[in-house]
């Protein structure tokens, strides 16, 4: 369980966190998402104890991050952005390091470095130094070391940013089988809007320090204007007067000179159904016919561009 | 083991995995070296005893000790590894102290490696073992200032070419608080108690003493105060600063 009450952070004029509020359940993996510089950084790095807020208050499993941060950090696993560690370091030394950090030693130790090798597949380059891998392999390294403990609370800043599609495939399934089946808490912070609708069950959406938005993935593409729009690919351009007659269309967006069309359905209204009667009444040749769930990056651009503004 | 006991394990461990500690005791043992024979006179003096050798640790130091302080923070943060230690379940205390008594105990290491000069002083003569001991003591204790010191500095920026700088002028000022041309200076127009306040700041006065043999509470005390007040505004300075 995670609280957060209030949370205000300033440096100097700016302020980076102003006043937010909200909670995180055990069994949620929650998307914490925000343009650059809405801060999401700094919220996370005052929830792991690196920065002390300038007002409110957060806990972590009970724990209080301003008066009981020691204990609050035993419970975290922490990826901080761009996974820093230390370069000089071999990769098996690096993780004994923190294992012992963590309070475990002997056999114990081994165990639970083998394992977190094991989780991100690091058994090729255990005894590289890091400062010799590439940014995957760092990456999965700085993972490895949140891990290692088999935390409560896994705090994960940007974790999938600058890899590769197999990179980010690959850390997203272990997010995953992290948090399938426990009752542990996952943040991750993103701007990679498709990364919430893979892993997370939960989203929570800021801007200039404020809370703008929070719901599942599922809601927040409801609140998407094109959510329930009907995306039709015809082979020939059509008179889209009937479409816009059809009852619930809000608007017919053309592209490819009217060789693809979004109908844009009114909030609340089915209209796969009507769209497609009417194309097999005008006798259209559809390529391709589908229905939209809504597009998150649409709803974060609407409710955050207007924060900028 | 305790998180001091695995953040010093840690620390000492990183000093080998580079060529700074190797280029370290090289530097080190060939200066004190140099220093002894030659500018020292330590042959021609006639005398058994490591005076020669002892008299200029406070300024050898004063350039190697910053060189070894300046990465103890200073490389955290520019590295922001800082993040992931701060982070991590480990006191303030046991960070500070944890870093501080590995390049302290580095230090101790080099200073050991010295131990051919004592086996020529004892070939040579009979020399005051007893005194030769709490000179050893004393220039350890004189390096723990230093980089108390210079743990204090590096902490205060993320450039280490700065903490370098910051710290052997820092240094240079409690070396200079005794050198006679100081003292000399204040003592024309300021009252005899500043002039001794000011001199019992030093470090030449405090280690010339214990190099001669002579081993005193207040002087060990002083070392000790010395170093805790600076490792204290060292975890003082992490807070304010860690996050710049």
């Amino acid at each position: 369980m995670i609280s957060i009450n209030s949370l205000t952070k300033r440096f100097g004029e700016h302020v980076a966190v102003d006043n937010l509020s909200f909670d995180v359940k055990p069994g949620e993996v929650l998307g914490f998402l925000g343009p650059n510089g809405a801060g999401k950084s700094t919220t996370m790095k005052m929830l792991t104890g690196f920065l002390t807020p300038d007002g409110g208050s957060a806990s972590v499993c009970g724990f209080d991050v301003q008066t009981q941060i020691l204990q609050a950090q035993q419970q975290m696993g922490y990826l901080p952005e761009g996974a820093p560690c230390y370069g000089d370091m071999r990769v098996k030394g690096f993780l004994e390091f923190i294992a012992s950090v963590r309070g475990f030693s002997g056999a114990e130790k081994h165990k639970r470095v083998a394992r977190a090798v094991e989780q991100v597949e690091l058994q090729s380059v255990l005894g590289q130094r890091i400062e010799t891998l590439s940014k995957g392999f760092k990456r999965r390294v700085g993972l490895a070391q949140a891990i290692l403990h088999d935390p409560q609370v896994l705090i994960l800043d940007e974790p999938t940013d600058g890899l590769d599609p197999n990179q980010k495939h690959h850390v997203r399934h272990l997010i995953q089988q992290l948090a399938e089946g426990s009752n542990k808490i996952v943040v991750i912070s993103t701007h990679i809007l498709e990364e919430v609708s893979a892993v997370c069950s939960r989203a929570v959406i800021i801007g200039r320090g404020r809370l703008l938005a929070d719901g599942t993935p599922e809601e927040l593409e409801a609140r998407s204007r094109y959510h329930q729009a009907v995306t039709l690919s015809l082979s020939h351009s059509v008179d889209t007067q009937a479409l816009q007659q059809l009852p619930g269309v809000l608007a017919v967006e053309s592209l490819h000179d009217g060789q693809q069309l979004t109908v844009l359905a009114k909030p609340g209204e089915v209209i796969f159904p009507a769209v497609g009667q009417l194309a097999r009444e005008q006798q259209w040749q559809v390529a391709e016919l589908s229905v939209e769930r809504g597009r998150l990056d649409d709803v974060f651009r609407g409710l955050t561009s207007g924060e900028a503004a | 083991m305790s998180n001091l006991g695995v953040i010093f394990k840690r620390e000492l461990g990183s000093y080998f995995a580079t060529p700074l500690a190797y280029i370290f005791i090289v530097i080190f043992l060939v200066l004190s070296a140099l220093f002894t024979f030659d500018l020292g006179g330590f042959y021609t003096a006639g005398q058994a005893d490591l005076n020669a050798f002892f008299s200029f640790h406070s300024w050898l130091y004063l350039f190697l000790v910053p060189a070894l302080a300046m990465r103890l923070w200073a490389e955290e943060r520019k590295s922001g590894t800082i993040e992931l230690l701060m982070t991590l379940p480990v006191s303030r205390t046991d960070m500070v102290l944890g870093k501080f008594i590995a390049a302290w105990v580095f230090v101790g290491i080099a200073l050991l490696l010295t131990f051919p000069i004592v086996i020529t002083v004892n070939y040579l003569g009979n020399p005051d073992n007893g005194a030769i001991f709490t000179g050893y003591i004393g220039s350890w204790l004189l390096a723990g200032g230093y980089l108390a010191i210079g743990s204090c500095m590096s902490a205060a920026t993320k450039n280490q070419v700065i903490a370098f700088i910051l710290s052997v002028v820092v240094c240079f000022i409690f070396i200079a608080a005794g050198i006679p041309m100081v003292l000399d200076f204040f003592s024309t127009w300021a009252p005899q108690w500043l002039v001794d306040a000011i001199a019992s700041f030093s470090f030449q006065v405090r280690f010339s003493a214990l190099s001669h043999g002579v081993l005193e509470l207040r002087d060990l005390l002083y070392f000790f105060s010395l170093m805790a007040g600076w490792l204290f505004a060292t975890a003082i300075v992490i807070d304010l600063k860690k996050a710049d």
